[in-house]
């Protein structure tokens, strides 16, 4: 199946909560709705099931109009961010119960939850309750109800949220082989960018109701079409630095000038948004191309292996990621160096003009 | 301000310490020196939580003693022993402004108006809350209410200890950057003892000093984020830091060689005779295996999947029945998949029945 | 470009429910209305009178001092029951044996049909063979609510606050059980006092269910009937003559149709009305409250 959304938008007492979305999603394809808290993904995830209609636009599936059809006759299934399973059933009749409520016979109820149990691990607790399971079996539980019933469309509103870091790590790297072994569109809403590299797939960033990019979750990574994309997908943040392009000079107000290297010639003078990622921020000079700029320790942070140095740069707050243990002292200066060959460059409408590793797009 | 100790706490919520298994804290012994920063780091249901608990006097253990300094504090309440805790969830109160909110502990303590109010302007200004300090508490976001809460636990000068209890939960991504790193910087300013309870490897690293890894009600490691990432203790602290964690597979000790299901492997390290009855086992970071090209010296393993996280890829390789997680930042002399692995031996360590031993160097 | 596929067969569907509602409600409703614009002398003949009812009943004594002695009964009530309910609330254990023990004793009274609850009172409070009023009269206290109007009031309220208290309690409970525990904890830590607690934590988040419960009571309250009938008959005199007694006097008593109709007719306009002041007030404070999560 396909799904689409056409110019969608739908407001609520006088508030859009989605504004002009188009989407369409592929049979067999894991898509990622990534945003903060608010930026619209639950919304859009309720347009898609059918339990709220759009106030404009259209939806189909495989082609064909559904934007009026109930929930009900629509083939979708849902996991939300809270556990939720029949309390008093066992894991078997959990998984079992959307197969009994569409009087499937017994005997291929039980086939398929034994197929589906086995992809989810679940083959050995099928005689448990949902209380004497983890939270990571129990997430699984439900997960197992979504796929048993076939359903075309399964929504995943923050499924890993509530389970412990480790359990999210172990059932991200499953959970891509679960989908592909389903074949269903899956649409997964998520606030964490490293969640959707690990997941793959595509990823559409949500900002404030509007999709700000489309795309295979790493190209969107690799190259954010505008600012707002580049940082929903940074973690730890993007830094930035506004520069102004003047007769063959690029400057900051603080007067950090950045050499004319690569296709930065190329632009034509005007304000501009330089903006790189925190492992390109480094604490040693490694070429002659690099920038020197001192900073203000804000506060160092060590993760084990690497550090993350919060700097402030000419009022800027920028984050370093570094190899090794640096411990370092707030308020002490040190050099960091900028390396313009991996500068994300977006302009005064924050589109994206050049990008590492490419020629300039404008 | 004090030192705290814990002696040989336990703690059964059944009422029935001697019964081992039933314990949610089995013997907790610990000392933490006064203005540390540290950290509670373990999988939900580790007995973290009734730890800080019992710290804070909301709890009353089984068994043991807790000492503020030499003062046995045991038996006192959370009042009596000038704690400040931070919860999961932010504690506002709704019908109090933020000004009113930040004031009220020291309102309590009958403190007089001209003392309060520079003391939460200033610390408003540190978390960002200026603006807002005359808005009613309820009208904010979860991460300014999360603020609040904090705020209110730094208002007194002259507590013992702030605890925290998995306070970044209902927090966005980008926000927890923020948060994570102001706390830290409220740590290096104010000097307060801070303990913070954590599923999550990337906020007890980068917060604490020190941090205390829990499993199963028992401190399985103490130490520096950079001791735990480098020399984990237990194997469970090798695969519970990191991300993704420790490779950890069965192996054999033969004389100074280590075998791995027929492969030789020299550590450099001379282990005594550990038996037959024991799992001998060797643990060694994805961030210590290097891939290069089949023709070199290695492990001759082939790779079955590769994660490409944006920053760098996880590569998921085997030989044999061994799987291994490899972290690589450049694939571009890996063809085929077929590579060899590299083992970087000074990180390489033997685990005896989950417990390290370290060898005597050659 | 909005195309609304509106399914007007929909409709159909409300139909039944327009039907009862109309037979249920309605047309009674519009047969009050009739009568409270005419005048009868049996036989079926009816003159229009036009307002002239409404007028009589606006200026006539025995309207205010029923209206009155009603207003009245429901302020003492709510004034008596709201804070009484809040402090058994409060008292209540969160856990153990004794919740369910508290529970199945507080709605024990709210399970009695209003004239039982009634008849038990009114001969409980007898001063020959009750419980109560003999022991008060063995005592020499000057009690017999069927002569004294004050005595007649006390027993009333009295009777009311025991039979519906329950209903402020368990709503409360429920407020309060919601609260979860960080709140009291970080309450602990901030070293509020036991009423900081109450002003500042308990109050704010019982809000809802306070209005609920204060809505229902004094809906309740005002209609009061059944009670009061059984227990003194809206005596000694017209002291406990409230609007809904006084009515059934005027219509079924004295048979005066019109007048009786009119002061349903108030009757039901002065509930519609407060209702609505109750119903704003509610929503303004949930209005303000989704805007705060928001």
């Amino acid at each position: 199946m396909e799904l689409e959304l056409r110019n969608v938008s739908r407001k609520v007492g006088g508030e859009f909560h989605i504004t002009d979305v188009s989407l369409t999603f592929k049979t067999g394809t894991l898509n990622i709705l990534l945003g903060a808290t608010l930026s619209g993904k639950t919304s859009l995830m309720r347009l898609m099931a059918g339990l709220d209609r759009p106030t404009s636009g259209k939806i189909f599936v495989r082609g064909e109009d559904v934007t009026g059809v109930a929930v009900q006759k629509r083939n979708v299934a849902m996991v939300y961010q809270q556990f939720i399973n029949y309390p008093n059933l066992t894991v078997f009749e959990n998984i079992a119960s959307p197969l009994r409520i569409a009087r499937v016979p017994k005997n291929i109820i039980k086939q398929k939850v034994a197929e589906v149990s086995r992809l989810l691990k679940l083959d050995n607790l099928l005689t448990r309750k949902p209380n004497e399971l983890s939270g990571g079996q129990q997430q699984r539980t439900a997960l197992a109800r979504a796929l048993v019933k076939g359903a075309e469309l399964v929504l995943l509103d923050e499924p890993l949220a509530n389970l412990d870091y480790k359990l999210r790590e172990e059932l991200r790297e499953e959970l891509p082989r679960i989908f592909a072994e389903t074949g269903a569109v899956f649409v997964y809403a998520t606030t964490e960018p490293s969640e959707a590299l690990l997941l793959g797939g595509n990823t559409a960033s949500l900002h404030e109701g509007r999709v700000t990019q489309f795309g295979p979750t790493i190209d969107v990574f690799r190259e954010p079409a505008n600012l707002m994309t580049a940082q929903t997908l940074s973690d730890p943040p993007l830094n930035t630095l506004p520069v102004t392009k003047l007769s063959n000079r690029m400057l900051h107000k603080s007067h950090i000038e950045i050499p004319l290297v690569g296709n930065l010639s190329e632009l034509p003078d005007a304000d501009y948004t330089m903006a790189f990622r925190p492992y390109h921020l480094f604490l040693q000079q490694s070429s002659d191309a690099m920038i020197n700029v001192k900073a203000k320790v804000v506060v160092a942070e060590i993760t084990g292996s690497e550090s993350f140095i919060h700097i402030d740069v000419a009022g800027m707050r920028w984050v370093v990621l570094a190899q090794g243990i640096h411990n370092l002292d707030i308020n002490e200066t040190i050099d960091v160096f900028l390396d313009p060959a991996k500068f994300y460059v977006f302009d005064r409408n924050e589109q994206l003009v050049a990008a590492p590793g490419t020629k300039s797009v404008a | 301000m004090a030192h705290i100790t814990l002696e040989n706490i336990a703690h059964s919520y059944t009422g029935n310490p001697e019964n081992h298994e039933d314990c949610a804290l089995k013997k907790v012994n610990l000392s933490w020196r006064n203005g540390g920063a540290y950290a509670l780091l373990g999988p939900s249901g580790c007995g973290k939580t009734t730890l800080l608990n019992i710290i804070s006097g909301l709890l009353h253990p089984s068994r043991g003693k807790v000492l503020f300094d030499t003062e046995d504090v045991t038996g006192m309440s959370t009042e009596q022993r000038n704690i400040a805790q931070i919860f999961q969830f932010p504690v506002v109160y709704d019908t109090m402004t933020v000004f009113q909110n930040l004031a009220f502990p020291l309102k309590n303590r009958g403190r007089k108006q001209k003392e309060i109010e520079p003391r939460v302007i200033e610390l408003a200004k540190i978390l960002g809350l200026e603006k807002d300090l005359h808005t009613r508490a309820q009208h904010l976001t979860a991460d300014s209410k999360q603020k609040i809460s904090l705020g209110r636990g730094l208002i007194r000068k002259s507590v013992n200890a702030i605890l925290f209890d998995e306070p970044l939960t209902v927090i966005d991504p980008q926000l927890k950057w923020e948060l994570r790193s102001q706390l830290k910087f409220l740590h290096k300013k104010f000097g307060f003892t801070m303990i913070y309870v954590t599923h999550d490897q990337t906020e007890a690293l980068t917060f604490a000093d020190e941090v205390v890894v829990m499993y199963e009600g028992e401190i399985v490691q103490t130490g520096t984020p950079e001791a735990l990432f480098e020399k984990p203790e237990h194997t469970f602290v090798g695969y519970f830091i990191g991300s993704p964690g420790m490779n950890v597979c069965a192996c054999e000790l033969q004389g100074n060689q280590v075998v791995i299901d027929g492969y030789m492997l020299s550590l450099g390290r001379k282990y005594p005779d550990l038996g037959s009855n024991s799992k001998i086992e060797i643990g060694v970071r994805p961030e210590h295996l290097r891939l290069v090209p089949s023709d070199r010296e290695g492990l001759p393993v082939k790779i079955i999947k590769v994660d490409d996280i944006g920053r760098h890829r996880i590569v998921r390789v085997v030989f044999n029945n061994t799987k291994f997680n490899v972290i690589v930042s450049d694939m571009t002399e890996l063809a085929d998949g077929n590579c060899s692995l590299v083992f970087d031996t000074e990180h390489t360590h033997i685990y005896v029945d989950d417990h390290l031993v370290s060898g005597e160097e050659l | 470009m909005i195309e609304k596929q509106v399914n007007q067969k929909a409709w159909f569907m409300v139909l039944p429910v327009f039907l009862v509602v109309a037979f249920s409600a309605i047309i009674p409703l519009m047969t009050v209305v009739n009568y409270s614009v005419q005048d009868t002398f049996g036989n079926n003949q009816f003159f229009w009178v036009g307002m002239d009812w409404f007028r009589d009943l606006l200026h006539s004594e025995r309207f205010h001092d029923a209206f009155f002695r009603q207003v009245s009964f429901s302020a003492i009530i709510l004034c008596i029951e709201i804070p009484l309910g809040i402090v058994i609330a409060l008292a209540m254990p969160r856990k153990g044996w004794g919740v369910p023990v508290c529970l199945i004793t507080m709605a024990l009274p709210l399970l009695i049909p209003w004239n039982v609850v009634g008849t038990i009172w009114q001969i409980f409070a007898r001063v020959d063979i009750g419980l109560l009023g003999h022991t008060l009269a063995a005592l020499g206290v000057d009690y017999n609510y069927t002569q004294d109007p004050v005595a007649a009031w006390i027993t009333i309220i009295i009777m009311d606050i025991w039979h519906w208290t329950s209903l402020v309690v368990l709503l409360c409970y429920a407020g309060l059980c919601s609260i979860p525990d960080a709140y009291y904890q970080a309450a602990k830590i901030d070293g509020a006092s036991r009423l900081s607690v109450f002003r500042y934590i308990q109050l704010p988040k019982m809000q809802r269910v306070l209005l609920i419960a204060i809505l229902l009571r004094f809906m309740d309250s005002f209609m009061i009937y059944t009670e009061p009938f059984v227990i003194t008959g809206g005596g000694p005199g017209n002291s406990t003559t409230f609007m809904s007694i006084d009515l059934v006097k005027m219509a079924i008593g004295q048979f005066d149709l019109g007048p009786a109709a009119a002061m349903s007719l108030i009757y039901f306009l002065v509930i519609l009305l407060l209702c609505w002041v109750f119903f704003t007030v509610m929503s303004n404070i949930g209005e303000e409250r989704s805007k705060g999560g928001a």
